[in-house]
C-alpha cells in the first residue's frame, strides 16, 4: 500500500516534460543518424532517406484519424449485445 | 525410444490425479508436471512412435522432429509459466491472497481444464496422421471451456458458448476435409497438404478459424475479455499457436495465405486501438502478431518459415506475459478498461516493468524478443518482392507498438490517476511473469538460442546497424505521432463502449433476421394452420352426422322389425311364384 502523501514520478509536471523533450531528441537524433550508417537497401524506397521515420510518423497518424472517424461506424453502447 | 511416454499423456494422467491431492500437494504437483512433461518429451530423438492399428488405418500418436520439438518447448515452457501464474487460486472464496475471488473463480476446474487443454494442444504437436489430430482437434475444443465458464457471470457462459460453437464448427470441417482427403489421395498422413482440390480447402479453413483468419477470428476477443484472468493466459497461448503449427506443417508456400497474414496484421489494428476493454485489446494484437506468422507460413522459404516459428516461440512468451500483467490489474484492481484504469504505477511498480518489458517485446523494441524474430519475416517478404505485404507489415509494426506498447501500457499504469487501491499480485504471479520477462530480454539478447532450434539454418543477422537504426527510426516517430496526437487532444481517448466486429453477424443480424422472420410469417402460418383446423373440424362433422350415434348410418334395427320384413319378403316370393 502507498503512502497518501507520497510524491511519485509522474506527479511532477515537469518530469512528464522531461520525457517528451527526450523523445523528441531520440527522433531527432536517430533521423540525422542516418546519414552516418549505410542501410543495404533491399527496396529502392528504403533508400528515401529517413523512409522509415517518415513511414512510421505518417502511418501512426492516419492510423489514428481513420479509427476516430471508424468510431462513428462501429462504436455502441456497452449493453449493445444484450438489448 | 519407447519408455518414453506420449507427451500429452502425461498432462491427461496429471489432470486424473490433481483432483485427489490436497491444496498444497497439488500446487507441488500442478509445477512439476510440464518440468516431468519436458524431461519426457526430450528423450525422444526424430522419428514417429506408438503406432496404432485402427481398422486399416495406422495411427502415429507421436511424430517427432524440429518443428514438433520447437513447438513442444514452447508449450512446456508456456505450461510451466501459466501454472505457476494459477498456483494461488483457491476453491474457497475467502481463501484469496487478496484479489477477487468473483473475478478469478475457483481453482480444481481450472486447472484441469487447463492440464487438459495443454494436454491437447501437445497431442495435436506430435500427431503423426490426420485422424490423431482430428481426436486432439476436438478435445482442444472441448477442454478449455471451462476456464471461460469459471467467471460464472452471464456474459462469460454466453461467450464460452459462442466459443465452443467456432471450435466444434472447425472440427466438423476438419473431419469433412480429412474424409475428402483420404478420398483423394487415399492417405491420412500429417504432413504437406497445399490447397488442392475440395479436402485442401477445407482443412484450411478448419485450421482458419482456429488461426483467427479475417472473419473467423471473432472468437479469441469475444472469449478471451470474458474468460478468467488465469483462463485468458491459458487461452490466449495454446489454440492460436497449434493453428499457426498446423499450417506450417500443411500450409507452407501457399500464396493466399500471405495476403491473408497481410489482412490479419494489418486490418485489425484498428479494433485494437478502439478497444476499451484491455484484454480485448491483447487479443486483437494477438491477432496482428498471427498475421505475421501466417504470411510467413505462405512465403514459404526456409527464412521465412523460420521467421514464422520463431516469431510463434517469441509472442507465446509476450503475449502470455502481457494477458498476465492485465490479469493482475484485473485480480487486484477488479478493473480492465481503459476508461476505469490509470496511474498503477505507484501501487503496482514491478507489474508497470513487466508490462514495458512485454510491451517492449511485442514492439519489437531492439533487446527485445520481437526484434529478432519479426524481423526474418519481413526480410523474407521484401526479399520476394512482395512490396505492399511489406508496407502492410511495416504498418502492422508500427500500429501494434501504438496500441500495445503505447496505449495500452500507457493507459494502464501511467495515464491520470484513476485513485485505485491496489496491491502487487501474489509471488507466484509475479514470479511467473519475471520467467516470462526473462524469456522476452534472453531471445531478445541472445536469439542464437532460439535461431538453434529452428527448422533449417539460419543464416540471419538480427543487430546490424542499418536494421537497430531503421527499427528505432520506426517506433521512435511512431511513439512522437502518438504524443503529438495526445497533446493536440486528437487521440481517441477510452470511453465505456464496445465496438462492432465480425461477431455482429451472429450475435445480432442473426437473431434479428430470424425474430423478422417470425413476425412476418408467423401469422401467415398460423391462418395456414388454422384454415386447414376448420376444414378438418369440418369433415370430422359431417362424418360425424352420419356416423355417429344419431347418425343415419348407425341406426340400429330390433329383431322384430326384422323378421317382419323377412316374411313379407317371403310372401312377394311366394305370390310371384304363383303367378
Amino acid at each position: 500500500m502507498t503512502e497518501p502523501e507520497k510524491k511519485h514520478l509522474f506527479d511532477d509536471q515537469r518530469n512528464v516534460k522531461r520525457v517528451v523533450l527526450i523523445l523528441f531528441v531520440l527522433c531527432g537524433l536517430s533521423f540525422v543518424a542516418e546519414m552516418f550508417v549505410h542501410l543495404h537497401p533491399k527496396h529502392p524506397w528504403e533508400s528515401v532517406f529517413n523512409f522509415y521515420s517518415l513511414y512510421g510518423l505518417m502511418t501512426c497518424i492516419m492510423l489514428v484519424l481513420i479509427a476516430k472517424m471508424l468510431r462513428f461506424f462501429i462504436m455502441r453502447r456497452e449493453d449493445y449485445y444484450d438489448e | 525410444m519407447m519408455s518414453s511416454l506420449p507427451p500429452f499423456l502425461i498432462f491427461f494422467l496429471a489432470a486424473l490425479i490433481a483432483p485427489f491431492l490436497s491444496p498444497w500437494a497439488r500446487k507441488g504437483f500442478l509445477l512439476a508436471v510440464p518440468i516431468l512433461g519436458a524431461v519426457n518429451m526430450f528423450s525422444f530423438t526424430n522419428g514417429s512412435y506408438y503406432s496404432i492399428e485402427v481398422f486399416e488405418f495406422t495411427l502415429s500418436l507421436v511424430r517427432v522432429d524440429k518443428l514438433s520439438l520447437l513447438f513442444g518447448t514452447i508449450f512446456h515452457l508456456a505450461a510451466f509459466i501459466a501454472i505457476l501464474y494459477s498456483l494461488h487460486l483457491s476453491d474457497r472464496e475467502n481463501d484469496s491472497a487478496g484479489g477477487h475471488p468473483d473475478i478469478e473463480g475457483p481453482a480444481s476446474i481450472q486447472h484441469i481444464s487447463g492440464l487438459l487443454y495443454i494436454g491437447s494442444a501437445v497431442g495435436i504437436i506430435f500427431a503423426g496422421d490426420l485422424i490423431s489430430l482430428f481426436i486432439f482437434w476436438e478435445l482442444m475444443a472441448v477442454t478449455p471451456i471451462l476456464l471461460v465458464l469459471a467467471r460464472g457471470t452471464d456474459s462469460a457462459r454466453n461467450a464460452g458458448m459462442r466459443y465452443l460453437l467456432m471450435q466444434i464448427t472447425s472440427g466438423v470441417i476438419l473431419l469433412t476435409g480429412i474424409i475428402a482427403r483420404y478420398h483423394e489421395v487415399g492417405s491420412l498422413s500429417f504432413d504437406h497438404i497445399g490447397l488442392n482440390g475440395l479436402s485442401g480447402t477445407l482443412i484450411l479453413l478448419a485450421f482458419g478459424i482456429k488461426a483467427c483468419f479475417p472473419l473467423l477470428h471473432n472468437w479469441a476477443p469475444d472469449a478471451y475479455s470474458e474468460a478468467t484472468p488465469t483462463g485468458s493466459v491459458f487461452l490466449s497461448t495454446f489454440t492460436t499457436k497449434t493453428a499457426i503449427y498446423v499450417l506450417a506443417r500443411s500450409y507452407a508456400g501457399t500464396e493466399i495465405l500471405i495476403y491473408i497474414g497481410a489482412i490479419m496484421a494489418a486490418l485489425l489494428i484498428f479494433h485494437a486501438l478502439l478497444s476499451n476493454d484491455y484484454r480485448r485489446l491483447l487479443a486483437y494484437s494477438l491477432i496482428n502478431q498471427l498475421g505475421i506468422m501466417v504470411c510467413g507460413i505462405g512465403i514459404g522459404t526456409p527464412l521465412a518459415l523460420n521467421g514464422a516459428v520463431a516469431h510463434a516461440f517469441a509472442s507465446t512468451i509476450y503475449q502470455g506475459l502481457l494477458f498476465m500483467v492485465m490479469g493482475s490489474v484485473m485480480t487486484m484492481t477488479g478493473r480492465v478498461k481503459g476508461s476505469e484504469l490509470g496511474g498503477l504505477y505507484k501501487s503496482m511498480p514491478r507489474t508497470a516493468i513487466f508490462c514495458l518489458i512485454g510491451a517492449a517485446s511485442i514492439s519489437s523494441v531492439p533487446l527485445f524478443s520481437g526484434f529478432a524474430t519479426k524481423a526474418m519475416t519481413l526480410s523474407a517478404v521484401i526479399e520476394q518482392e512482395y512490396l505492399y505485404v511489406w508496407l502492410a507489415l511495416l504498418f502492422a509494426s508500427a500500429g501494434v507498438f501504438i496500441h500495445t506498447g503505447i496505449k495500452l501500457t500507457y493507459g494502464t499504469f501511467f495515464s491520470h490517476d484513476a485513485e485505485i487501491q491496489a496491491e502487487e499480485p501474489p509471488l507466484n504471479m509475479q514470479f511467473a511473469m519475471l520467467i516470462a520477462a526473462f524469456f522476452c530480454i534472453l531471445i531478445g539478447c541472445a536469439p542464437g538460442l532460439l535461431y538453434g532450434m529452428l527448422p533449417f539454418a539460419v543464416d540471419y543477422e538480427p543487430f546490424t546497424a542499418a536494421h537497430v537504426l531503421t527499427q528505432y527510426q520506426l517506433l521512435l516517430f511512431a511513439a512522437l505521432a502518438f504524443t503529438l496526437l495526445k497533446i493536440s487532444g486528437m487521440f481517441p481517448p477510452d470511453t465505456p463502449s464496445i465496438n462492432l466486429d465480425a461477431e455482429w453477424t451472429y450475435r445480432r443480424a442473426l437473431p434479428r433476421t430470424v425474430h423478422w422472420f417470425i413476425q412476418v410469417f408467423g401469422p401467415l402460418d398460423r391462418w395456414f394452420r388454422n384454415t386447414c383446423i376448420r376444414q378438418i373440424e369440418r369433415c370430422i362433422n359431417i362424418i360425424f352426422r352420419h356416423h355417429g350415434p344419431e347418425g343415419m348410418m348407425a341406426r340400429a334395427s330390433s329383431a322384430g322389425n326384422m323378421m317382419l320384413w323377412v316374411t313379407l319378403l317371403l310372401i312377394v316370393f311366394l305370390v310371384l311364384n304363383y303367378l
